[in-house]
C-alpha cells in the first residue's frame, strides 16, 4: 500500500524499525518522515520495507481571524501582495506558501490592533515581488486611491522586498495629489521565525500610516541591524542595498524622512510633503510598455541596443558609468556606443543617462564624452536612481511622447526624486 | 533507596563541541572571545504561532518577560551569526565526525539527512531556532550493568553564550553561536545513579577518542533526565563534574519524593480551587523597614507586593532537597522576572523584616493560622508576573511535581530554570536541501575507527613509558599535543602535566582557554633551556591576560635576561643577612622563596639554588 502523505507508518531498513509521519517529498524516489522527536529522515523508496500504514492525520487549519473596527484609533487600509512577509512556513513540510487570508498577517503582529483599525483589507493578488509588471503597479495604485478617497488615513502595502523600491517609485508618480502616507512593507526574514522582522516593520508602518503628517509613498522597513528602529524612506530615492541584511533598504543621495521606534515615537529627520486629509487623489497610470534598463560595462558590445531599436523601443534608461559615460572612443570602432545611441535619438527614442554609482549625480560636461551624448540629446538624470529613472521614464511615456516634453518632465522633480543639493555627512554612502 | 521500587528512569543527553576550523553553517572559526566585543546588536524576539495559532509555553514566557537581547559581536562573527544572512552549507569536516561518533556508538546512519530548525526563544539563537540535523539512530554503550541505548546522535549548532542579564536585557556573545555539536542521547534505561555516571564516562572517551572535540571547561555539556514514577520529568542542565553524577541524581530523586509528600498534604488540606490569585500592594508597609532589599528597591521606585496562599503555612518551609526548601523553589521562579527572591511567612520575621510589619502584612492579605503569604519588592508590572508564576506554581503542587528544566548546583541539588519545553515546534531548514552521506565515505570512515580509550592508554604507556595515572590524565585531556611535543621536544610528562594543570587553572579561574599553539611554543622554549621550567605559570597567566606569546616569552629568555642572576641574589642576601645569620643554613629555604618570587619563573629554580647556597655559604663562612 502506497503511504500517503499524512499517514502514519512504520518501515523498516535493515536491522531498525521508524515509525513517523510522511512528509510530502521534493525527490520521487525519497519518502520522508517525521519521527516523534521532531526530526525529518528520509529514505529511498527501494532501500526500505514499508511495514505497516496507519489513518491519516486530519489536515490541520488556521484558527479563525477575527478583528473588531474600532472608532477610537486611525482607520487605514491594508493592501497584501506577497513576498516573505505574506508567507507561511508549513511546519511540517517545511514548505513556504502564501498566506491563505491576508488577515492572517494579525498572527504576526497582534499589536497592529491597537494601533489601527482596518478599513479593508485587500489582496488583489500573491505574487513574489521580482514577479511583478507595470499591470501591477496600476491595480495598486487604483486599490490605493479608491481606501484613500473612501476615507482611509494611510495604506500599508505588503509586498515583497526584491523590487520594492521599484513599486513605491511607481506608486510615487501614479498617486497624483498624494497627501497621504502610503507605506510599503516587506521582511528578509522568514516569519516562522521568533526573530521576524517583519512585525517590527507593519508595526512601525501603522504607525506611520495611521498617525503621521506624512503624505508620501514610503517604504517602512529596519534602520539598522537591531530591531532599534524603523526608517521612512521616500518612495523615489531608496534602493534594496544588501541581499539579506534587515536594514537592506538605503536611502539614496538624500536622508530618511523619519525614524518611527516600536512605542509610536517619530522622528522627523527631513522635508517631506505633510498630509492633507482634505485631498482627493487620483491614480494617473498611464505607462509605457516598451522601455528598459541596460547597463554599460567594458566590452559591450553596441548591437545590444540596437536590439531594442530594431524591437521598437521608446525609452531607454542607460546606466552609464560614474558621471554618466558609455564608451566612445575604442580602440576598436565597433564597440563605440556612438552610432547606436545617435541612431537610437534619430528614431526618437528616448534616452536617459543615470549613474551606475548610484550615489552621486551624472553630469555631462565634465570629460568630452559626456558633451557628444549630450549633444545628441541624452537626458542626464541628475541623482535619480536607475530604478526610479525607468519607471519616471515609462510614466511620462504614458502621456506623451514628445522630446522636450518628456525632458522636460524627466527633469523636474515630480515625487522627490531629485535632490539637486546632496550634503556630504547626511546624504552620503 | 530502592531505585526500582521508585521507578528510576535516567537518560543522559551530552552536548560535545567540535574542533573543526569552521562552523556548522558558516565559514567563521570556532574561537571563543574574551576581549572587548566589536558591537553590539539589539533584538526582541516574539513567539510565533504555530499551523494553529498555538504559542509554545516557554516561548510565551520569555516573551511576556519582554526582554531586549543584545548580541555581542566580534571579527571572527559574520553576518550568519546575526541572523542576517541564510546559513552555508554544513561544514563536510563536521559531517564526518558526527558519522564517525555515530560508528563508534554502533548507531545507524540515516539515509537522507535533513537539517531542521528547532524553535528556541530564550535568545541564545539569533534566529531564534537551533539548527540541527539527525545523523544516526538506535545505538548501544556497553556498561558493567548491561548495555544502555542511544537513541539519537545529532549535529547541532552550539548557542550564543550568556554574558550578563537583568530585568530587561539579557546579553549573548555570538562567539560560541554556530560551532558545531553532537548531541548523543541515551534511552531512559539507566536504572541507578553510578550507571548514569558510567555511561556519561564511556560517552566522553568515545568523543575524546575521535581528537577532533574540543577540550576544556564548558565544551562538553552533559544533561540528566530524571523521574520516578510518581514525580515528573525533569531535564538537570549543565552537569559537569562525572564524579557529582550519582549525587544529582538522587538529590532529585529526593526532591521529587517531597514534592509527592507535599502534594498529599496539600490534597489533604484543601483543594487547588480553595487557591484566588489577588496581587496586593505592601509598599506602605515597608516605608520605614530596616530591610535592606526592600528599601533599597522603594528607593528605586519599586514597591512591595504579596498575595496570599490559602492553607500554605509550612509548606513553603518545607526542605525538599538539602537546604532548600519549597520557597526556594519559589524564589527560582520569582528569579527569572530578574528579582532577588522572595519571602514568605513561614520564614519571617527575619532578614530586617520586623514581627510588627509580618503582622501588618497578615492583616491585610487576610491570613490566618493555616495561610501563607508571599512578597517580592521591584517594579509593579514585574512583581505582578512574578507573583502569578508563584501562584501558578503553588497550584500545580496539588497536582503533579512538574516537568521542568533545572540547572544542576555546585553541592548537588538543582534550581528551576524554565519548564520543559514542550516538543519543540521542529521544522525543515528552508534554506539547506536534505542530503545523503557518500556510502563509500562512511566505509571509509568505518575502516580508520580510532583506537578505543583504552587501547590508546596502553599504546602511551608502551611508547612514551608513562605510568598509567599519567597516560589516562594525557590521552584524556590532550593526546594530541603529547605526541606532537614528544615527537620533536625534549619534555617530561610530569612537565607536560604540571601545564596541563595551569592551563585548567586558568580557565577556571579567568575563563581563559590555553590554545595548543601557546603551549607548543612555550614548551619548545623549556625544551631547548631557554626557558625555565618555573617560568611556565607565569608565562601562562600573562598570555591569558591577552599578551602577545612571543614577547612574553622573549621576556622571559634567558638570552634576553635583563638582570643579571647572581648580583640579584646578591642583593637579597644582603638585606637578609641578619636573617642567614641567625638561622645559618636555615635561611636558604624561605630565601630561596623570595628568589623566586622575584625572578618570577626567569630562572631556573636549580640555578637559584646552586648560588643562592654558595653565598649563603661565604657569609657563614666569613662570620
Amino acid at each position: 500500500m502506497e503511504p500517503e502523505v499524512g499517514d502514519v507508518i512504520k518501515l523498516r531498513k535493515g536491522q531498525v524499525s521508524y515509525e513517523g509521519i510522511v512528509i510530502p517529498s521534493p525527490k520521487k524516489d525519497s519518502i520522508i518522515i517525521k519521527l516523534s522527536n521532531g526530526y525529518n529522515i528520509g529514505f529511498r523508496k527501494d532501500s526500505v520495507e514499508i511495514v505497516n500504514v496507519e489513518k491519516k492525520q486530519k489536515p490541520k487549519i488556521f484558527s479563525e481571524v477575527k478583528f473588531q473596527k474600532r472608532t477610537d484609533i486611525p482607520e487605514i487600509s491594508l493592501i497584501s501582495t506577497g513576498g516573505t512577509i505574506a508567507s507561511r512556513v508549513d511546519y511540517e513540510t517545511g514548505g513556504v506558501r502564501w498566506l491563505m487570508k491576508p488577515e492572517e498577517i494579525f498572527f504576526m503582529a497582534p499589536e497592529l490592533s491597537d494601533i489601527t483599525t482596518f478599513r479593508n483589507i485587500a489582496s488583489p493578488f500573491q505574487i513574489a515581488s521580482e514577479s511583478m509588471t507595470f499591470e501591477c503597479y496600476k491595480i495598486l495604485a487604483k486599490e490605493a486611491a479608491k481606501e484613500l478617497n473612501s476615507g482611509s488615513k494611510g495604506i500599508i502595502i505588503t509586498h515583497g522586498t526584491d523590487t520594492l523600491h521599484y513599486t513605491s517609485a511607481a506608486l510615487s508618480f501614479m498617486l497624483q495629489n498624494l497627501s497621504k502616507p502610503v507605506c510599503l512593507v516587506g521582511a528578509q526574514r522568514s516569519p516562522d521565525r521568533g526573530s521576524f522582522d517583519g512585525s517590527m516593520n507593519l508595526i512601525c508602518a501603522s504607525y506611520v500610516a495611521g498617525h503621521s503628517d506624512i503624505g508620501e509613498a514610503v517604504i517602512v522597513m529596519h534602520g539598522e541591524m537591531s530591531d532599534s528602529y524603523c526608517n521612512v524612506l521616500r518612495g523615489t530615492k531608496v534602493r534594496k542595498m544588501h541581499s539579506t541584511r534587515r536594514d537592506t533598504f538605503r536611502p539614496i543621495n538624500t536622508s530618511p524622512l523619519a525614524r518611527v521606534f516600536m512605542n509610536g515615537t517619530i522622528e522627523k529627520v527631513s522635508d517631506y510633503r505633510i498630509r492633507n486629509d482634505e485631498n482627493e487623489v487620483y491614480p494617473d497610470i498611464e505607462m509605457e510598455e516598451k522601455t528598459a534598463i541596460i547597463k554599460a560595462y567594458p566590452n559591450f558590445n553596441p548591437e545590444i541596443i540596437d536590439y531594442y531599436i530594431d524591437k521598437g523601443y521608446k525609452g531607454i534608461v542607460i546606466e552609464a558609468s560614474a558621471l554618466g559615460h558609455v564608451p566612445t572612443d575604442t580602440i576598436d570602432e565597433k564597440f563605440s556606443w556612438v552610432d547606436s545611441i545617435k541612431r537610437a535619438r534619430e528614431e526618437d527614442i528616448v534616452i536617459v543617462f543615470a549613474t551606475q554609482c548610484l550615489f552621486g549625480r551624472v553630469d555631462p560636461f565634465v570629460y568630452s564624452n559626456g558633451r557628444i551624448m549630450e549633444e545628441m540629446g541624452v537626458i542626464y538624470a541628475e541623482d535619480m536612481l536607475p530604478e526610479t529613472a525607468y519607471l519616471k521614464l515609462s510614466w511620462i511615456l504614458g502621456h506623451t511622447n514628445e522630446y522636450f516634453e518628456v525632458k522636460r518632465n524627466m527633469l523636474s522633480n515630480m515625487a522627490g526624486e531629485i535632490n539637486y543639493r546632496i550634503q556630504g555627512d547626511k546624504n552620503g554612502l | 533507596m530502592d531505585y526500582k521500587e521508585l521507578g528510576l528512569k535516567v537518560g543522559l543527553e551530552i552536548h560535545q563541541q567540535l574542533n573543526t576550523k569552521r562552523k556548522l553553517f558558516c565559514h567563521c572559526p570556532t574561537v571563543l572571545r574574551t576581549d572587548e566585543p566589536l558591537g553590539i546588536i539589539e533584538r526582541k524576539l516574539r513567539p510565533t504561532p504555530s499551523e494553529i495559532g498555538e504559542v509554545d509555553v516557554a516561548a510565551l514566557k520569555e516573551y511576556m518577560r519582554g526582554k531586549t537581547y543584545i548580541y555581542q559581536y566580534y571579527d571572527t562573527n559574520c553576518l550568519v551569526e546575526l541572523d542576517e544572512e541564510p546559513p552555508h552549507l554544513v561544514s563536510d569536516e563536521a559531517k564526518t565526525i558526527g558519522v564517525e561518533v555515530s560508528l563508534l556508538l554502533n548507531s545507524n546512519i540515516i539515509e537522507e539527512i535533513q537539517v531542521m530548525r528547532k524553535t528556541v526563544l530564550d535568545g541564545s539563537n539569533t534566529s531564534a531556532f537551533q539548527r540541527t540535523m539527525l545523523i544516526s539512530t538506535d545505538g548501544f554503550i556497553e556498561t558493567k550493568e548491561g548495555p544502555v541505548s542511544i537513541l539519537t546522535v545529532c549535529l547541532e549548532e552550539d548557542a550564543a553564550r550568556i554574558i550578563s542579564q537583568d530585568e530587561t536585557t539579557k546579553t549573548f556573545r555570538l562567539d560560541r553561536l554556530g560551532i558545531p555539536l553532537v548531541e548523543i542521547a541515551t534511552g531512559p534505561d539507566i536504572s541507578n545513579p553510578e550507571q548514569a555516571k558510567e555511561a556519561a564516562y564511556i560517552l566522553g572517551q568515545i568523543l575524546r577518542a575521535t581528537g577532533k572535540v574540543k577540550r576544556g571547561l564548558g565544551t562538553i555539556r552533559q544533561d540528566l533526565n530524571v523521574s520516578i514514577r510518581e514525580g515528573g520529568r525533569v531535564e538537570l542542565k549543565g552537569v559537569q563534574k562525572l564524579e557529582m553524577i550519582p549525587l544529582w541524581v538522587e538529590r532529585e530523586i529526593e526532591r521529587q519524593i517531597n514534592l509527592v509528600e507535599i502534594k498529599k498534604e496539600l490534597n489533604n488540606r484543601c483543594s487547588d480551587k480553595d487557591l484566588q490569585f489577588k496581587f496586593i500592594e505592601l509598599t506602605d508597609i515597608f516605608l520605614n523597614t530596616s530591610s535592606k532589599i526592600i528599601s533599597s528597591s522603594i528607593k528605586k521606585n519599586g514597591g512591595v507586593y504579596g498575595i496570599k496562599l490559602n492553607n500554605f503555612r509550612d509548606i513553603l518551609g518545607k526542605e525538599i532537597q538539602k537546604g532548600r526548601r519549597f520557597g526556594t523553589e519559589l524564589a527560582d521562579h520569582v528569579k527569572t522576572y530578574g528579582l532577588s527572591g522572595l519571602f514568605h511567612i513561614d520564614e519571617l520575621p527575619n532578614y530586617g523584616i520586623t514581627a510588627d510589619e509580618v503582622e501588618k502584612i497578615k492583616t491585610k492579605l487576610g491570613i490566618n493560622d493555616l495561610d501563607s503569604f508571599v512578597i517580592v519588592t521591584g517594579k509593579e508590572t514585574i512583581c505582578n508576573k512574578a507573583l502569578e508564576e508563584v501562584f501558578e506554581r503553588c497550584k500545580k503542587a496539588f497536582s503533579e511535581v512538574p516537568n521542568e528544566t533545572r540547572d544542576a548546583l555546585e553541592d548537588g541539588n538543582s534550581k528551576y530554570s524554565r519548564p520543559l519545553p514542550g516538543r519543540a515546534r521542529m521544522y525543515p531548514e528552508t534554506d539547506i536541501l536534505p542530503f545523503t552521506i557518500d556510502a563509500n565515505l562512511i566505509e571509509d570512515i568505518k575502516d580508520n575507527l580510532p583506537e578505543t580509550f583504552d587501547e590508546k592508554i596502553s599504546g602511551f604507556i608502551a611508547k612514551y613509558g608513562l605510568k598509567r595515572e599519567e597516560a589516562e590524565r594525557i590521552v584524556y585531556e590532550n593526546p594530541e599535543l603529547f605526541e606532537k611535543v614528544s615527537s620533536s621536544l625534549d619534555i617530561k610528562s610530569t612537565i607536560f602535566i604540571k601545564a596541563l594543570d595551569l592551563s585548567k587553572n586558568l580557565e577556571k579561574e579567568e575563563g581563559y582557554v590555553t590554545d595548543d599553539e601557546t603551549l607548543y611554543l612555550l614548551f619548545e622554549r623549556v625544551s631547548k633551556g631557554i626557558i625555565a621550567k618555573e617560568g611556565i605559570e607565569e608565562v601562562l597567566k600573562r598570555v591569558s591576560k591577552g599578551e602577545d606569546i612571543e614577547k612574553v616569552l622573549s621576556e622571559f629568555s634567558s638570552e634576553n635576561s635583563t638582570f643579571d642572576v647572581e648580583s640579584a641574589i646578591e642583593k637579597i642576601i644582603i638585606e637578609k643577612r641578619d636573617f642567614i645569620l641567625e638561622k645559618g643554613d636555615r635561611a636558604i629555604s624561605p630565601i630561596m622563596g623570595i628568589c623566586m618570587k622575584e625572578f618570577r619563573g626567569k630562572v631556573d629554580g636549580g640555578l637559584i639554588n646552586k648560588i643562592l647556597k654558595e653565598k649563603v655559604e661565604e657569609i657563614l663562612k666569613s662570620q
